[in-house]
């Protein structure tokens, strides 16, 4: 199962990218635990300066937007 | 240019609404739809057109430019950086904390922090077609000295002891590494390059920030034209003039602190300050009551409360409050040479 985090202060862009992100693994029938960070700290250790950003099983992946369709699809079927 | 719009509002209000170009009420509506419609057809071209250009401009790479700079020009850079850099205000301590732990000062990233509300382009856009160049000009001094000073205030007191704990270790940190680096590559200084972006990845960066900032501001445009509208055709002449004029001096500071729980961003104020100095508020009081709307809000003082004690804090809110004042009230006295 891919862990994948939302790492933002809980603002509306996070709440709809995770919201996405779990729509689109449904779809695709990839099974996901998706989380949100919104601990200052945390979001500082991984070196993001703007939200949202999205954590692949550890990996940043992204940051800044909410993420297009295309590149959320791209995560899910990796691995 | 703007004839047009001026036009449409005479024609929609007088001839398919059907009110009296002398009622009060028909000066407001009229009001209201040349304003929005003006406001809303600026906003689309401009924001995409503005979008193209700093397509490649992001945070990332104004942290790696100001950290290492020496303070002297630092603060003047972050305030400027502030300026034309775009974040949401939901990402203000994820960028605090990123400077931060770049080892960037403390007065330096506050610079970029205080400037940032004050001024973005949809700011500018509107002071220009509402009020003017000069008063543009004039705003965005202001708003970058404001930056300036204070970023370089905040250092001199050494506010950085009363940052929350962890953030305090994060800044020494970042120093450390910042020192250790430059002993090693004296020379080789991060600079800002333009990066060379195919056309087409800018128009979609360009297209996704209209849609984006567009979609975020235009019910403030709504409200604050309408506040303006309803201030314009109801509020007596001369009420305004007569009350708080430039005589009292301590309708500055009573400003101030009225906008201070009044939170809005510079989009949603513009409209308004238009109605107010056209009904006769002196333009340092105007100013100084838009600035502490924008730049003060309490929902981003609960969010900084993450990195900053409560000393800091206060500090940060009292140094807004007397900078701002300071501002209406030097305004109100030259405002005759303007």
């Amino acid at each position: 199962m891919k862990q994948i985090k939302v790492l933002g202060s809980g603002c509306k862009k996070c709440t709809k990218t995770a919201e996405l992100i779990n729509k689109l693994a449904l779809e695709k029938g990839v099974s996901v635990n998706v989380t949100k960070e919104t601990d200052p700290q945390v979001i500082m250790a991984y070196g993001v300066m703007s939200t949202p950003a999205v954590v692949v099983d550890e990996q940043l992946v992204h940051s800044g937007s909410i993420p297009h369709t295309e590149q959320i699809q791209a995560w899910l079927s990796e691995g | 240019m703007f004839a047009i719009f001026t036009q449409l509002a005479d024609w929609l209000t007088y001839s398919i609404l059907n009110f009296s170009p002398d009622s009060k009420l028909g000066d407001a509506v009229h009001f209201f739809i040349e304003d929005v419609t003006k406001i809303f057809a600026l906003l689309i071209v401009m924001i995409y057109f503005i979008a193209l250009l700093r397509a490649s401009l992001n945070i990332e790479r104004v942290r790696d430019y100001l950290s290492g700079k020496n303070r002297g020009v630092g603060y003047l850079l972050g305030s400027g950086f502030g300026a034309i850099t775009p974040f949401c205000s939901c990402s203000s301590i994820p960028v605090f904390l990123g400077f931060t732990s770049a080892g960037i000062p403390l007065g330096i990233t506050m610079s970029f922090l205080l400037t940032s509300p004050l001024i973005n382009e949809v700011a500018i856009l509107l002071l220009m077609s509402l009020l003017g160049w000069k008063f543009t000009l004039l705003y965005v001094a202001i708003g970058i000295c404001v930056g300036t000073i204070g970023g370089f205030f905040l250092d001199s007191i050494k506010a950085e002891r009363w940052l929350q704990s962890f953030a305090a270790k994060a800044l020494a940190q970042g120093q450390q590494k910042d020192q250790l680096q430059h002993e090693d590559t004296p020379v080789v200084m991060p600079v800002v390059m333009p990066v060379v972006m195919p056309f087409l990845e800018r128009h979609q960066f360009a297209k996704d920030e209209t849609f984006e900032i567009f979609g975020r501001v235009w019910k403030w445009v709504i409200i604050g034209v309408g506040l303006g509208a309803a201030l314009h055709g109801f509020v007596p002449d001369g009420w305004i003039e007569q009350y708080l004029g430039a005589g009292q001096w301590w309708s500055v500071p009573a400003a101030v602190l009225l906008g201070i729980p009044l939170y809005s961003n510079a989009t949603g104020v513009i409209p308004v300050m238009e109605s107010l100095i056209i009904n006769g508020l002196p333009i340092g009081t105007t100013l100084a009551f838009c600035m502490s709307t924008v730049a003060a809000s309490f929902p981003e003082f609960i969010l900084l409360k993450q990195v900053m004690q409560w000393r800091l804090l206060a500090t940060v809110f009292f140094l807004l409050l007397v900078s701002f004042t300071v501002v209406g009230w030097l305004f109100n006295a030259f405002s005759s040479f303007l």
